[in-house]
């Protein structure tokens, strides 16, 4: 091996840039935040450049938990249920202004904010969000990510 | 038959069990007596020449602190009924005090009356006697009160519910 030809890096930040570029979320889509995720999701926005196009439908297999749209009471459980049946390391979205604080639902039957139910890395505000801001998002999450920070 | 002729009918057949009629831009109301909506809703959908055979919708209004209605029953449950064959509609209401928010009900005649029930009595607390499956539709079971009803605080928070054990 000649001078140059090899490189040395910390494990915990090799494994820090391999996780943040292979994002396999869980899309948890109850409204319509979920217009928008399809629109970042598919091919004009192409989240699959920051390595996040393969959205896993079961929980077991997903390490981020995109938490998109208004959650009600009723879906409080099922929210914590899948939530705790993800293996870890995890990360979880709150992606849409119903998600970070109930938004204008400020009445009986929505959660004022998901983070009274599970612990939450990146607000995504917008009603809904743009695209960019949700990309804007995913990049403060890769960030986290690739530092190692979690917060389950 | 129009609205007119389907009140007078309704008023000849059931005399004081009517309590009153209106008109408002077409659309026929009859606000009837609690003891005969029964008899009056059988007598919309089996009666020929009235054939209500769909119950379009089964609601109730709280008129607590009403301009004008301070005094009278506190809530008004109201039948949207549809005859498809001769194209034709009529509303009718039933007044019932808090105390005694109780209504006969329409399952037995529709059977969508049971779902429109259940929303009646999560959202107002009217219930409906005779009903097959008196449970909340929209809110949980351990959700506390009715949240339509006026005096139900707008900013009360209830407690999360957690998943089943």
């Amino acid at each position: 091996m000649g001078v140059g030809s090899f490189f040395t890096s910390k494990l915990d930040e090799a494994i820090g840039w391999a996780r943040k570029y292979s994002i396999f979320q869980y899309p948890f889509v109850t409204a319509c935040c979920g217009m928008e995720y399809m629109a970042t999701a598919c091919s004009h926005y192409d989240i699959d450049r920051f390595g996040a196009g393969l959205p896993r439908f079961s929980p077991r297999q997903a390490d981020v938990l995109f938490v998109v749209g208004t959650i009600s009471h009723k879906m409080a459980p099922v929210l914590k249920r899948i939530y705790d049946q993800m293996t870890e390391p995890k990360w979880v979205v709150a992606f849409g202004v119903c998600t970070c604080t109930g938004g204008f639902y400020d009445n009986y039957a929505t959660v004022q904010g998901i983070d009274t139910i599970i612990p939450v890395d990146i607000y995504i505000p917008g009603c809904p969000p743009r695209p960019e801001s949700v990309i804007d998002g995913l990049m403060k999450l890769q960030d986290r990510i690739a530092t190692g920070a979690q917060r389950y | 038959m129009d609205g007119a002729a389907i009140l007078e009918q309704l008023a000849a057949r059931f005399g004081a069990s009517i309590v009153e009629t209106h008109d408002h831009r077409g659309d026929h109301t009859a606000v009837v007596d609690r003891a005969a909506i029964t008899d009056v809703l059988r007598h919309c959908r089996d009666e020929p020449a009235l054939a209500f055979d769909m119950l379009m919708d089964l609601t109730a209004v709280d008129y607590l602190k009403f301009p004008g209605r301070e005094d009278g029953p506190r809530f008004e449950v109201v039948y949207h009924l549809v005859s498809l064959p001769h194209n034709h509609r009529l509303r009718l209401k039933v007044r019932v005090d808090e105390d005694d928010a109780v209504v006969p009900s329409a399952v037995p005649l529709w059977p969508i009356a049971n779902w429109f029930e259940r929303e009646v009595w999560d959202m107002f607390g009217v219930v409906f006697a005779g009903h097959p499956d008196p449970r909340r539709l929209l809110m949980y079971e351990e959700f506390v009160g009715h949240a339509l009803r006026k005096d139900y605080p707008i900013n009360r928070r209830q407690p999360l519910i957690g998943p089943p054990a």
